[in-house]
């Protein structure tokens, strides 16, 4: 009762002073938002700011305000050094491999799911295909340092029983990008098959049921509806995904990553950590990151252009 | 469904289903492996090589030395405070976000939208980002470190504020005309009528916590902050399992070694694999709420 009647004089006061008024009837939304935004400013918009410092000959001890303005020296030196044109390199080949093979992938089992014609086994082929999503790279990583050991592991037992030579899948430069574009997949194929599930789901079954009357096949089924009733959810992941040419993934490569294919698997984000907090270049590190951050965000953007534009699906 | 099935049917439908077996083998393999590896005698587990269908004799002496770990103890204990500490701070400041995000009426509600929404496509960096916690706030070295930077999820908020829109303003307005404020509406009737999505946020939050690493590389530098995936890390990756086996014969120590990192997968796993069977549809419906969204 009492908040009543301090939001009375608000209310009085609508004609001369209607923003006035909203805000006073708003003051719990600001209130409770106030924790929100101060959040996002401090670790989201901070950090914005501090990517000055790929400007910067930055020290710790002067900060962003008083460290020297050097313009584009890290950014040339990023071209014009030995070191990161190789790792851009690994990086735009590893993530070229884990869309063309992990893009259509979940899309694939989530047409296979759906046409599972016992409901029972299907539920357990859902449920079990996402259980890896849930673990993280570290005890993956165990377990697949384990599978492949060339020793012990399972897959080198199988080889050598077929009669091939053991591989050292991890230690070689010919495989170590195949096993993470596997692992990766491996790990992420049913979870991200949920939401084409969850498309195909909502799709009317009258469409199928006309096509039955139709006497159409299983598979035209599957290129004639189910297909373009998901397109629309396709676009929408193909331009989330966009920025994934450049971003790849820390967690996974950082703890299989190893001397022996450093020349093949070391990536933007591994060589930010390696130059940045065990070396302490902190500006170049910070070019090096606002390159591939900047990188990310023209892809989305022209994803999202280029999808509004063909179809009518976007995100902005 | 009443179709007549062609013979061309009936060979795809059994190597569909064949399919989907071999893609549950591919996928529960490597953690019955584990399993049981973990069980079986270390010196026989050493004489095996390759597939392992069932534990070679049986032995908890891993999962001993694996409990009575100083290193794994300590871990296991951070790990707890940082999920259960963690989840709570994630769920409130989310529901804070998504519940005033959520309402038409408010004014600012797009333009900060917008704001969240870019800090999803683009944020500056883990140097910027570890300076401003280890240098300007000097967070570092305590597990504040790895719960304060990441309060609020843009994806979850975004989840959660889909699921808050959905309850209907009328609803709302009534308590408003019976007197409820802002913030008793939020406890009071739409906390309660969004029990499914908490549970998707509790999911997404606390898993993210029991399975997240990167934090405690960067900020801790106290071992006995570690939180569990770090000691597991030096135990799986670095392969350092001698703390575990100062007693042991130097001839005993390899085989060891190998059956307690995978008891120590087997205790870093299980509290996933236990919760898992119950929460995994609210998980489903989380993604799916996301995807209205989208």
């Amino acid at each position: 009762m009492q908040r009543k009647s301090i939001a009375m004089p608000g209310a009085a006061e609508r004609r001369s002073f209607p923003a006035l008024k909203r805000y006073i009837q708003h003051r719990y939304y600001f209130l409770m938002l106030l924790p929100v935004l101060a959040y996002f400013l401090v670790f989201h918009y901070a950090p914005i700011y501090g990517v000055l410092m790929a400007f910067q000959d930055y020290r710790v001890f002067k900060g962003i305000s008083g460290s020297e303005f050097v313009g584009l020296k890290h950014f040339r030196e990023l071209f014009d050094g030995l070191y990161f044109l190789p790792v851009l390199k690994n990086t735009l080949i590893i993530n070229a491999y884990k869309i063309v093979f992990g893009f259509p992938a979940p899309i694939i089992l989530a047409l296979l799911i759906n046409e599972v014609m016992r409901p029972r086994f299907k539920k357990w082929v859902q449920t079990i295909s996402y259980l890896p999503h849930f673990l993280s790279w570290i005890v993956l990583s165990g377990i697949i340092i384990e599978m492949l050991s060339p020793s012990r592991g399972a897959l080198n037992v199988l080889l050598m029983e077929l009669g091939f030579q053991p591989v050292y899948f991890l230690a070689s430069t010919d495989w170590f990008r195949s096993v993470l574009v596997s692992t990766e997949i491996w790990k992420g194929v049913g979870f991200s098959a949920i939401i084409y599930l969850a498309a195909i789901a909502g799709i009317s079954p009258e469409l199928y049921e006309a096509a039955e009357v139709d006497g159409i096949s299983r598979l035209k089924k599957v290129w004639y509806i189910t297909l373009p009733s998901i397109a629309p959810v396709i676009v929408i992941m193909i331009i989330l995904n966009s920025g994934s040419i450049i971003n790849d993934d820390f967690d996974q490569i950082y703890n299989l990553l190893n001397t022996n294919v450093l020349s093949v698997g070391d990536v933007i984000s591994t060589y930010t950590y390696t130059e940045g907090i065990a070396k302490m270049n902190y500006s170049y590190a910070a070019a090096v990151g606002l390159f591939k951050n900047a990188i990310a965000l023209v892809m989305v953007l022209t994803a999202n252009t280029i999808a509004r534009r063909f179809s009518d699906q976007a995100i902005f | 469904m009443k179709i007549k099935t062609t013979p061309g049917e009936r060979i795809f439908d059994a190597a569909n289903v064949l399919l989907m077996l071999l893609l549950i083998v591919v996928t529960l393999y490597p953690l019955w492996h584990v399993l049981n590896a973990s069980l079986s005698d270390s010196g026989r587990l050493m004489g095996h090589s390759g597939l392992l269908l069932l534990p070679q004799g049986f032995n908890l002496d891993a999962y001993k030395l694996v409990l009575g770990n100083p290193a794994i103890l300590s871990g296991y204990r951070n790990t707890i405070v940082i999920v259960v500490a963690g989840t709570a701070l994630n769920l409130a400041f989310t529901i804070l976000g998504a519940y005033t995000l959520s309402r038409k009426s408010f004014m600012l509600r797009n333009p900060i939208m917008l704001a969240i929404v870019f800090t999803m496509f683009f944020n500056g960096g883990i140097i910027p980002t570890y300076l401003l916690i280890n240098n300007t706030l000097h967070m570092g070295n305590s597990l504040l470190a790895l719960i304060v930077p990441g309060l609020i999820s843009s994806y979850n908020l975004i989840i959660m504020r889909t699921s808050f829109q959905e309850i209907s303003e009328s609803l709302l307005e009534s308590a408003r005309i019976d007197g409820a404020g802002e913030i008793r509406i939020l406890l009071q009737i739409v906390i309660p009528l969004s029990m499914p999505v908490i549970a998707v946020m509790i999911l997404f939050y606390g898993v993210g916590h029991w399975n997240s690493w990167f934090g405690a590389i960067l900020y801790i530098r106290d071992r006995d902050l570690f939180p569990l995936q770090l000691v597991l890390r030096e135990i799986l990756i670095q392969n350092s399992t001698d703390s575990m086996m100062a007693g042991a014969a130097m001839g005993d120590r390899e085989a060891i070694g190998e059956s307690v990192k995978y008891a120590t997968v087997m205790v870093a796993t299980l509290p996933i694999l236990f919760i898992y069977p119950f929460l995994q549809k609210y998980f489903v419906k989380g993604v799916m709420i996301g995807a209205i969204k989208e």
